[in-house]
């Protein structure tokens, strides 16, 4: 059954798992310590970065879960988490940036309130790529700062 | 030991591969999703020691990889690696016949210990 969900309640009960799970992958993984800004509401389906990765959600919780980088990011970040150099563009770094966007949604659902699914990771590579949601499904943003650079958690998730 | 991991990012092998070199001598085959994995176990009549198997694979995923081998084979230890945390999910692939579960992320030694941890259990039993 839907329900009708307000913007104080997304904000209350479905940021704060994506930022611990952010968080806790990037200190893990790439040893990377995670500054979250404020998290606003996206107005405008913007292109602002070169590498997104999308990870479908359904079951009780149903939308999609977007995180991007910029490349100079995506390339830090890759070659943190592979513990190597990736060649920029490769299959080897898509897979990297999907398995990163992965690990964060995975890691965020069971906090969610409900039992869901989630999709195996679809990547873009390019620059001024714009990913459309749902359009019933506000976007959150989760800007993070790392010191390999910025990137950005987008959900656009409620409950079914 | 022959050890086969079993996920659909190579980049997560590879950051298994390395964790588990530390276990002194190990070799490794590798698949990308459970159609795959039940292939490479085909080829090595020999078996594997033990198993790293991903939940969420294109193709086949992880549980059904899992409840496909144990149709068979109730030996090898198998333990599922994966973003799945929720209770249900562990008691799920527990039932299906996996030994043991990772959930990601991991560090090299929690992953280590994990192995540690599992063949120790098996040992003793």
């Amino acid at each position: 059954m839907s329900t009708t969900v307000t913007k104080a309640q997304i904000d209350a009960r479905l940021i704060m798992p994506f930022v611990n799970s952010t968080r806790n992958v990037l200190q893990t993984m790439l040893g990377l310590a995670t500054t979250i800004d404020r998290p606003r509401i996206k107005s405008v389906p913007a292109p602002e970065y070169d590498y997104s990765a999308i990870i479908g959600f359904s079951g009780q919780i149903v939308g999609v879960v977007v995180v991007s980088f910029r490349r100079e990011t995506a390339i830090k970040m890759v070659n943190a988490f592979a513990g190597d150099e990736v060649e920029p563009d490769s299959s080897d770094f898509s897979d990297a940036i999907g398995e990163l966007a992965n690990m964060i949604a995975g890691a965020a659902k069971k906090d969610l309130g409900g039992v869901a699914s989630i999709s195996v990771p679809t990547v873009i590579l390019g620059k001024g790529h714009i990913v459309a949601r749902p359009s019933d499904i506000p976007c959150m943003v989760i800007p993070c700062k790392t010191e390999a650079g910025e990137f950005a958690v987008e959900i656009s998730i409620k409950q079914a | 030991m022959n050890i086969l991991l079993v996920d659909d990012s190579k980049v997560m092998r590879n950051i298994q591969k390395k964790a588990l070199a530390a276990l002194g001598d190990v070799t490794f085959a590798e698949a990308g999703d459970g159609v795959e994995a039940l292939a490479v176990i085909a080829q090595n009549p020999g078996g594997f020691s033990l198993m790293l198997v991903d939940w969420n694979m294109p193709n086949m995923n992880g549980l059904q990889l899992i409840s496909t081998i144990r149709e068979t084979d109730k030996k090898t230890l198998l333990i599922m690696v994966t973003t799945e945390a929720e209770k249900e999910r562990v008691l799920e692939a527990l039932r299906a016949g996996a030994n043991n579960y990772m959930i990601k992320p991991f560090t090299p030694d929690a992953l280590v210990e994990k192995v540690r941890g599992t063949l120790a259990k098996l040992r003793a039993a």
